[in-house]
């Protein structure tokens, strides 16, 4: 895997700066999932996102392009009447992991293959999910400089934004959409728990120490980025996989959140 | 030229809830509505909104007419990680500079601010961005005398270039204000 101490081998550049760009990014979404009170929809998204993932490759289709299918399925579903509840979220992540794990039952796909979406393959990433990776940062960064103060705004004084008479439901739909897109290319890359761990953990730690939005967001993203390099590294070293390595790290991190706190 | 004028407005949710309110409200002025707790004060200031409807009578707005408007509970997170600055500048409230008491606390993170404070800080959000109307919905909730007195000010601070329509059950608030009053039982301008 090292070819000498520091340099890595060329198989591992694809997946490590596709995981580097995802763990930059995840964060800075989590933070405002977080402030809307709906990370749990993060999880509930990932959960579609691998029933996607999982059909596509039962149907010998791109698992990205199911796995888009599958959040933005959830986005739909976020949109309707009753969708932006703690509720809702947990019906999509129970729908998601049912049709998962049936899927995986009763096709050619089989178990592992299913684990593997679930528990992540950033190590057999290639061109293409770096490509995806880049593509969903170019879009991100700059819709949420405009996006982000419409969503602060519209969270903290959502009478103003009725009172307003702005189609304000085009910057949420705008949102959702963001999310299920980095979503879907995250568990498609990472896999569903290393995704969600990387959207919620940092923005926990982060909301709690940090003094501004400005130093959440360097903070999540921090946080992230150093999590994700020791478990990247850790899990080769150790042949360990990836995902649960990630999701261990920063849940060890997560004493931080009380440590000198008044 | 009248921002907005109420004519014989019943508002409510799924019943009516107000009794006719009428009253007209210019650039420069502000209104008090006034009256017995359950009178529908808020309820009519919601349907101005589209957050109550409107079960009988009319609301007339001039052409263009921007609406900003404070509810009686202002949204407060358990976390909020960003400063008092931050939190003006993404609600676009920077038509005039904070007073200088608030100017002090706004490199707090809101959620380290006192129930007085964040209450404040909500009220100058709303008359900071530059609306037309203001509308305002128990301004005083929170408030300690001291506090009574910087929310006075804040809503005097530029008041000749809007209108505003406050509610509340604390009469000399709206008496020091300077309000022409509106009570809302019987819908008949006092002022």
């Amino acid at each position: 895997m090292f070819s000498r101490v520091g340099h890595m081998d060329e198989i591992f550049h694809f997946p490590f700066l596709t995981g580097l760009l995802l763990a930059a990014l995840l964060p800075v979404l989590g933070n405002l999932l977080r402030l809307r009170d709906e990370w749990l929809a993060a999880l509930g998204l990932a959960h579609l996102a691998a029933a996607g993932g999982l059909l596509a490759l039962a149907c010998a289709l791109p698992v990205m392009a199911g796995a888009i299918s599958g959040a933005l399925l959830g986005v739909a579903g976020k949109s309707g009447r009753a969708g932006r509840s703690n509720s809702a979220y947990a019906v999509m992540v129970l729908a998601g992991w049912s049709a998962g794990m049936l899927l995986a039952a009763n096709s050619a796909v089989g178990e592992a293959l299913a684990h593997a979406v679930v528990d992540g393959q950033l190590y057999f990433s290639g061109h293409g999910e770096l490509l995806a990776s880049a593509g969903l940062a170019c879009i991100v960064w700059p819709a949420l400089r405009w996006l982000t103060p419409r969503l602060i705004a519209g969270r903290l004084m959502p009478a103003q934004e009725k009172a307003s008479a702005k189609a304000a439901w085009r910057w949420h739909l705008g949102f959702d959409i963001l999310v299920a897109l980095a979503v879907a290319i995250a568990t498609a890359c990472v896999g569903l728990m290393a995704s969600f761990a990387l959207l919620f953990i940092p923005s926990w730690l982060a909301f709690s120490r940090a003094r501004n939005w400005r130093q959440t967001n360097l903070l999540a993203s921090a946080i992230s980025v150093l999590a994700y390099l020791a478990a990247f590294f850790l899990a080769l070293h150790f042949d360990q996989p990836f995902g649960p390595t990630l999701c261990a790290l920063l849940v060890l991190l997560l004493p931080l959140v009380g440590m000198g706190k008044k | 030229m009248s921002l907005i004028e109420l004519e014989a407005l019943v508002a409510g949710y799924a019943q009516p809830a107000t009794a006719p309110c009428s009253l007209r409200l210019a650039r420069g002025e502000i209104v008090g509505l006034w009256g017995s707790n359950g009178a529908g004060k808020s309820t009519l200031l919601k349907a101005l909104v589209g957050l109550a409807r409107i079960h009988g009578g009319r609301v007339l707005r001039s052409p263009g007419l921007q609406l900003t408007f404070l509810p009686q509970a202002p949204v407060r997170l358990a976390e909020m990680p960003l400063t008092g600055h931050e939190f003006l500048a993404f609600a676009g409230a920077d038509c005039l500079p904070p007073p200088a008491s608030l100017a002090a606390r706004l490199d707090q993170r809101l959620d380290a601010l006192s129930g007085g404070e964040f209450q404040l800080l909500s009220l100058w959000a709303s008359l900071a961005v530059g609306a037309d109307l203001v509308l305002l919905d128990e301004p005083t909730n929170n408030l300690d005398l001291a506090h009574l007195t910087l929310a006075r000010e804040e809503i005097l601070a530029g008041s000749s270039t809007r209108g505003c329509l406050v509610v509340s059950h604390d009469r000399d608030f709206l008496d020091a204000l300077g309000a022409r009053i509106v009570n809302v039982q019987s819908g008949r301008s006092h002022g």
